[in-house]
């Protein structure tokens, strides 16, 4: 499966690299704010994209709904540190399916994105 | 700010902690201050907060603090950018943790990041401003939270 990282933090973005070393996941784009996600999507066509939410130049939210427009059927994971229920379900609506909260082991991302991948 | 909310940014960071690198920091007692002088140590990550709350949070921490969490993470980089990186993501996660008791309301700006002991941070004057000291493998930061 191919996927995007998107978050505005380095130190995020390569704990989420290293996590899937194991994994038969290609990291084929990186991203540190949502508008360098979208124009990323055309050529690198993710499957799955992790989502931070606050993120400079366009946020999460905002983000998610871009890329959704560019490819209905891209799996989201958010991973945010806004770790209330209301942002949550905002991201859901918006299209997202998965939310995991800041911070994050690597076992609990890896399970987060293994519950995604079998749907 | 009463106790409760003080304990929400205690629990952040003890969390923080406990969550990156399975080795829990101490939270020391926090302490009120009172002349407003912002606590600073090498790199500062500042989060605006605006909405329910007004003001900012902010975690202070050595450059021999944050090289250590970046190893004991498994991050190799421990350049000037990546110590800020870890600095701002911190302070981001403490902040964006409190969402869960303070609700969508209390809105966070990004990291501001500053580097070296300055005094360019003005805590705000009408605001009562307490001192969070952490203290994670001998190594001194604090988490300040300056709330109306």
């Amino acid at each position: 499966m191919d996927m995007m990282i998107v978050d505005d933090s380095m130190i995020i973005r390569n704990k989420i690299e290293r996590a899937l070393t194991d994994f038969d996941i290609n990291v084929v784009g990186i991203a540190k704010n949502g508008v360098e996600a979208v124009e990323l999507m055309a050529s690198s066509d993710p499957e799955m994209v992790t989502m931070d939410l606050t993120m400079p130049i366009m946020d999460g939210t905002e983000c998610i709904e871009e890329l959704l427009k560019l490819s209905p059927d891209l799996i989201i994971l958010v991973v945010s540190a806004l770790s209330d229920k209301a942002t949550a379900i905002a991201a859901l609506q918006k299209g997202a399916h998965g939310f995991l909260c800041k911070p994050f082991t690597e076992a609990e991302l890896t399970t987060a994105i293994s519950k995604l991948i079998k749907g | 700010m009463n106790a409760n909310d003080l304990k929400v940014f205690i629990d952040g960071a003890t969390n923080y902690f406990s969550q990156m690198s399975n080795r829990p920091a101490v939270v020391q007692t926090p302490y009120l201050e009172e002349k407003n002088i912002a606590i600073t140590h090498e790199f500062t990550g500042i989060i605006g907060v605006s909405g329910k709350k007004k003001g900012c949070v902010y975690f202070t921490a050595p450059m021999s603090l944050l090289k250590h969490l970046l190893l004991t993470i498994g991050e190799l980089d421990t350049s000037k950018d990546a110590l800020s990186d870890l600095v701002g993501e911190v302070a981001n996660t403490i902040a964006g943790n409190a969402r869960s008791y303070f609700g969508p309301e209390f809105m966070i700006s990004v990291p501001i990041v500053v580097n070296g002991h300055t005094e360019r941070i003005k805590l705000p004057e009408n605001h009562r401003s307490y001192v969070i000291p952490v203290i994670w493998r001998n190594h001194e930061a604090a988490v300040v939270v300056s709330l109306e």
